[in-house]
């Protein structure tokens, strides 16, 4: 991938997302999915494992990107922050999955492709699983906020719950949708 | 699940990021544990009594700076280890020196005293107590900054979880500092040095599983 053509846009999204620019926040999260497809599919065909693992591993990637964009220093260079992201889920799925890179047969070796958009793969994660998963006042904020798209105010009179609070629960359940994923994901390679 | 539903619903009502949000848990656990090591230290061994000579502030005002120092660096450290992707190789070197200068200043203290004061200013009066009281000191500082770590992103967990358990470390240190009553550099060298070091290698051993995100 050609780091120098993306950076300069990816960043003013990023920027733009950071600010509470919604549509820039989408588009950067669709960005990014294509890269991180391309850099997953990358490494897992070293390992023999397929689209749907890759898959699993952008969502893990792009919910930690969301729930962690505060880490990012608008003074630094973005893709670095990215690639540090996917590099350390990465290794964290081999640590969790039990692979190592001993395993790696090099004859495997699939060439990293810059973007990949072959959407069409579903992860093999069921969203209504893991959302029965979430304790009921965080389920609602998620639903209504994230789902349905009410405003956060409008959220917070349909659930009798506080702005601040509403706005913490969506915060929580993102976060608890993440660590779902990771354990459902090890489930499954197990 | 489709990757185009989860971001559909990531990018649905974006909340803007304010900043500070990644430093500021940083702060509270260093004021909060800092402040919580020097009442255990208050409530356990108590400042040092007027029988072991009263506060000698020369040689608490170096125990302080070897700690602070340690304290500040690490601190610096930590801010770059929760943001993925910030070189802190740097940084990581300039946390050797306070414990090379102590080093340093403990062995010329020993060189400038007979062979007969060795033992005494190795040992003290209470260098079992300080053995066990800096690591006791750093449990409440410990768990607040893991929380405080938690709430970034740390990629290097061995190495982040090392750091805080230096600073933690050190952290308890400054607190016992008010109480210790032994005035020897070489004591404060080898004894506040290997208890700081310790809790950095129970923090780097507990860093993988605690700080995993």
């Amino acid at each position: 991938m050609d780091v120098r053509s993306t950076e300069p846009e990816l960043r003013t999204l990023m920027m733009a997302g950071l600010g509470g620019d919604a549509a820039a926040h989408k588009a950067l999260l669709e960005r990014l999915s294509g890269q991180l497809r391309a850099y997953f599919k990358g490494q897992l065909g070293r390992f023999n494992r397929g689209p749907v693992e890759a898959e699993d591993l952008v969502q893990e990637a792009l919910i930690a990107i969301h729930t962690r964009r505060h880490t990012y220093d608008p003074s630094q260079l973005f893709t670095p922050w990215v690639y540090a992201i996917a590099h350390y889920k990465f290794v964290d799925y081999l640590r969790r999955t039990k692979s190592s890179i001993n395993d790696l047969p090099i004859e495997n070796a699939a060439e990293a492709t810059a973007q990949d958009d072959s959407t069409h793969v579903e992860s093999s994660l069921d969203l209504e699983k893991l959302m029965a998963g979430l304790s009921p006042r965080v389920r609602q904020a998620i639903q209504y906020v994230k789902i349905e798209g009410l405003s956060v105010s409008e959220a917070a009179v349909r659930c009798g719950m506080s702005e601040s609070n509403v706005k913490v629960s969506v915060h929580r359940g993102l976060k608890a949708l993440a660590l779902q994923i990771t354990r459902e994901g090890a489930d499954h390679e197990d | 699940m489709k990757t185009d539903q989860l971001i559909d619903m990531l990018s649905t009502n974006v909340e803007p990021v304010k900043s500070g949000q990644i430093w500021k848990p940083l702060i509270w656990a260093l004021a909060i544990g800092g402040a919580a090591s020097f009442c255990v230290m208050l409530a356990t061994v108590g400042l040092r009594t007027d029988a072991a000579g009263g506060v000698h502030i020369g040689f608490l005002a170096l125990k302080l700076l070897f700690m602070l120092s340690v304290i500040s660096t690490g601190t610096a450290l930590l801010m770059k280890l929760i943001r993925p992707g910030q070189e802190a190789q740097k940084l990581f070197r300039f946390l050797f020196l306070p414990f090379l200068a102590a080093g340093f200043v403990g062995i010329v203290a020993l060189a400038l005293q007979p062979p007969s004061a060795w033992d005494r200013m190795i040992l003290g009066t209470e260098w079992v107590t300080c053995l066990f009281c800096i690591p006791l000191f750093a449990v409440v500082p410990f768990a607040l900054l893991i929380w405080a770590l938690r709430k970034g992103a740390p990629t290097n967990l061995k190495r982040t979880g090392a750091i805080a358990g230096l600073v933690a470390g050190a952290l308890g240190a400054t607190a016992y500092a008010f109480h210790c009553p032994d005035d020897s550099l070489t004591f404060m060298a080898i004894w506040y040095g290997a208890m700081v070091v310790l809790c950095a290698w129970i923090g780097a051993r507990l860093g993988p599983w605690l700080l995993r995100w």
